[in-house]
């Protein structure tokens, strides 16, 4: 066989570099939306390969729901200072403070939808014209029909019967002020191809992707963390529980899988062997059989 | 999964109810590629719709108005892994109002899955199926004759259906053409080989798909840079560092290679080739990576880096095979912008040379209107040149698109003849 040719991986990283430098060529003001969890942390390693020798051009923006993990918010400000980038911070709390949404109520309540308006208003307040974000098609099925390059009208709505086609490598950012993109250079990894690559580069992502010692409640076939947010029911008993977290969101609502898998190859394989979908553990997305586009639509990540 | 592994994308086309889902679901499910939750999630629906069993169909249908309606109707993407390769599915529509989505679907595919309904035979739409792969150039057809199942397994219908495909395929451009008589609800010959039909001696789809060559698919021969942007980091170390930085589209780049700038015209010598893990020696399709050349020569985004003894032609007027993508005509000798590689200019649209009629493949000379969905041949004006090779030889630098400035919307996509 020629040597010319590359191997999946390099392949999905050289998609991921050409379209992160069409970003860059294509907008004004892009930034990376970054949550912490490992598919944004990918993004700007990714953004960091892509512009070397130049350092990462776009900001980071986090959509913080005041439910977060400790060291999810830690991990973030050490990767700011290593990259020299700037932060820009959206606040759900503020925003339920200033009464622009309403904070949900009941066991299940979380701050999942409300992160919709904050996001938005951050894209608006800034300027921003593109969030590039760590979505993929695998993770579910509205994301399966989502574009590289995905147009939102000055609403930030999305509309997924009415999307620009893309061909080729040939992607059209031509936006009217106001609109802005998501741009998703991940889009054809798959949850075993990001783990692949974390091992193969090294990178270092937060420390509840490992299996670790915490305190849970079993909740909805998940084990939830127990933190200042959870409100137990009667029925409902916090155990110790060997757990780690195969997606990072609020901390409300990720639930986290018994594990022993302590190190980067012990994940993957891991992973390798798993029945259950990443999201599985997301009650955000069980909700309705369409929740994912219903939120999409509106504007969510 | 071992490092050397290979992605391969491909595309399915397939008339309504040809079982194009079905067979989808059922690679991702005989592949093992379904999760329980996935699994239960369909189960519930298909319970819920009265279907005997899991409705397979129902793992690629992701909107809600799909799952409504029970149709596809847009470019879903979807992923599986086995031991061997990576695959990427993109699912496409066969109604004749998506044959703009059949395209996309198309234009990035290694091979292309036709499905055929062993009842029915060649159709029509199994034409225009055939007539698209073949005009975008997918190296690979397979053709699936579905439903063995309905025609008792019979080998002379999978017979008569390949002469039929015959015909119509002579008369078209494809290298590699094969055919494969499954039943996709049942599951023969999708994964795991069919105990229904000994007389099939080749192999089931997935290992065709596991074991087809297509590392000499990519044009090796033309070294064409499009330069995406300028890297200047101007910080200590790289004070005077000027990468350009963008995606091999086709060929090796070697440093010391002698290179000529498009459409400057400038000539220099590769100086060095850089990625984030190190310098390399060469540089081939499709690696992203930044290029320093020997002399200070102004460049930015839209030029092309190309090896001095093989340049591709510096045109303002190109013709190319035109697919209106768009629900609003093109109007007549309107102004568009053009995109080509990295390079982006005004475009107008002097003449139609013939439109194709799907139904038929032949010329209308007529009809000079192009409406969604319309296939054409084209001339194309543009306000600088761009570097163009024909689209038969470069699916990179011979593939456009055009966008209407007044929308800006993606109105057409274009292969140069």
């Amino acid at each position: 066989m020629s040597k010319y040719y590359l191997n999946y991986l390099d392949e999905l990283e050289s998609e991921a570099i050409f379209i992160l430098r069409e970003v860059w060529a294509q907008f004004q003001n892009p930034v990376i939306l970054f949550s912490g969890g490992k598919d944004s942390i990918l993004i700007t390693h990714l953004a960091k390969k892509a512009f070397y020798p130049s350092k990462i051009p776009f900001s980071l923006m986090h959509v913080d729901t005041g439910h977060n993990f400790h060291e999810t918010i830690q991990f973030r400000d050490n990767i700011v200072k290593e990259l020299g980038v700037t932060l820009i911070v959206g606040s759900v709390q503020e925003a339920i403070d200033e009464g622009r949404v309403a904070e949900e109520k009941g066991k299940n309540a979380t701050r999942n939808l409300l992160q919709i308006t904050t996001l938005l208003d951050a894209i608006e307040s800034n300027k921003v014209d593109c969030a590039i974000g760590g979505g993929r098609r695998d993770e579910e099925k509205a994301r399966a029909k989502e574009r590289f390059f995905s147009h939102r009208d000055e609403f930030g709505q999305w509309d997924p019967k009415n999307q620009r086609p893309e061909l080729w490598n040939l992607f059209n950012g031509k936006h009217f002020e106001g609109e802005h993109f998501r741009v998703f250079p991940i889009s054809n990894w798959t949850e075993m191809d990001v783990w692949n690559y974390i091992k193969r580069e090294n990178i270092s992502i937060p420390s509840l992707y490992f299996a670790h010692e915490r305190e849970v409640v079993r909740r909805d076939n998940t084990w939830i963390p127990n933190s200042e947010f959870l409100i137990l029911e009667d029925h409902e008993e916090i155990v110790i529980k060997k757990i780690r977290f195969r997606t990072l969101g609020d901390i409300t609502i990720t639930g986290g899988i018994e594990s022993n898998a302590d190190t980067l190859e012990k994940i993957a394989l891991e992973v390798s062997a798993m029945r259950q979908t990443e999201r599985g553990n997301r009650s955000d997305d069980k909700r309705s059989e369409t929740a994912m586009e219903d939120r999409k639509r509106q504007g969510y990540f | 999964m071992l490092d050397n592994n290979q992605l391969l994308r491909f595309t399915t086309a397939g008339s309504v109810d040809d079982g194009k889902s079905t067979l989808i679901g059922r690679l991702l499910y005989d592949s093992k590629s379904i999760f329980e939750d996935q699994l239960e999630a369909i189960e519930k629906t298909s319970k819920k719709k009265g279907h005997n069993g899991v409705d397979l169909a129902l793992f690629t249908d992701g909107l809600r108005d799909e799952r409504e309606q029970g149709i596809t109707i847009d470019v879903a993407y979807r992923y599986f892994t086995t031991p061997k390769r990576k695959f990427i599915i993109a699912d496409t529509p066969g109604h004749i109002q998506y044959t703009r989505n059949m395209i996309t679907g198309a234009s990035t595919a290694n091979v292309a899955i036709i499905l055929v309904d062993a009842r029915h035979g060649v159709i029509e739409q199994t034409k225009r199926h055939a007539f698209i792969a073949s005009l975008l150039r997918i190296p690979h057809i397979i053709v699936c004759i579905n439903k063995m199942d309905l025609v008792d397994f019979k080998e002379d219908i999978f017979d008569k259906v390949i002469n039929q495909f015959e015909e119509i395929s002579s008369k078209m451009l494809v290298k590699d053409i094969r055919y494969i008589p499954i039943s996709a609800l049942k599951g023969d010959n999708v994964v795991n080989r069919s105990k229904q039909m000994d007389w099939y001696q080749g192999a089931p789809l997935l290992h065709t798909l596991e074991t087809m060559h297509i590392s000499s698919d990519i044009n090796k021969v033309d070294a064409r840079f499009p330069v995406q942007t300028v890297l200047r980091p101007q910080r200590e170390g790289f004070i005077d560092y000027r990468g350009y930085a963008g995606r091999v589209a086709s060929g090796v780049l070697r440093v010391n290679d002698e290179i000529t700038v498009m459409p400057s015209g400038f000539t220099s010598k590769i100086k060095t080739i850089n990625t984030f893990d190190g310098e390399i020696q060469e540089a081939f399709a499709p690696m992203s990576v930044s290029i320093t050349l020997e002399d200070d020569i102004d460049i930015s985004r839209g030029d092309m880096i190309v090896r001095s003894n093989n340049k591709p032609e510096a045109t303002q007027d190109i013709e190319v095979m035109l697919c209106w993508l768009h629900n609003n005509p093109a109007k007549p000798r309107a102004k568009y912008t053009i995109r080509h590689t990295s390079n982006e200019q005004k475009a107008m649209i002097k003449e139609v040379v013939y439109k194709i009629d799907i139904n038929t493949l032949g010329r209308v000379n007529d009809d000079k209107e192009l409406k969604m969905n319309d296939i054409s041949k084209v001339k194309i004006h543009t306000t600088k040149p761009l570097m163009v090779d024909t689209y038969r030889e470069n699916r990179t630098t011979g593939s456009i698109i055009l966008v209407d400035d007044a929308t800006n919307e993606t109105v057409a996509a274009g292969m140069i003849v």
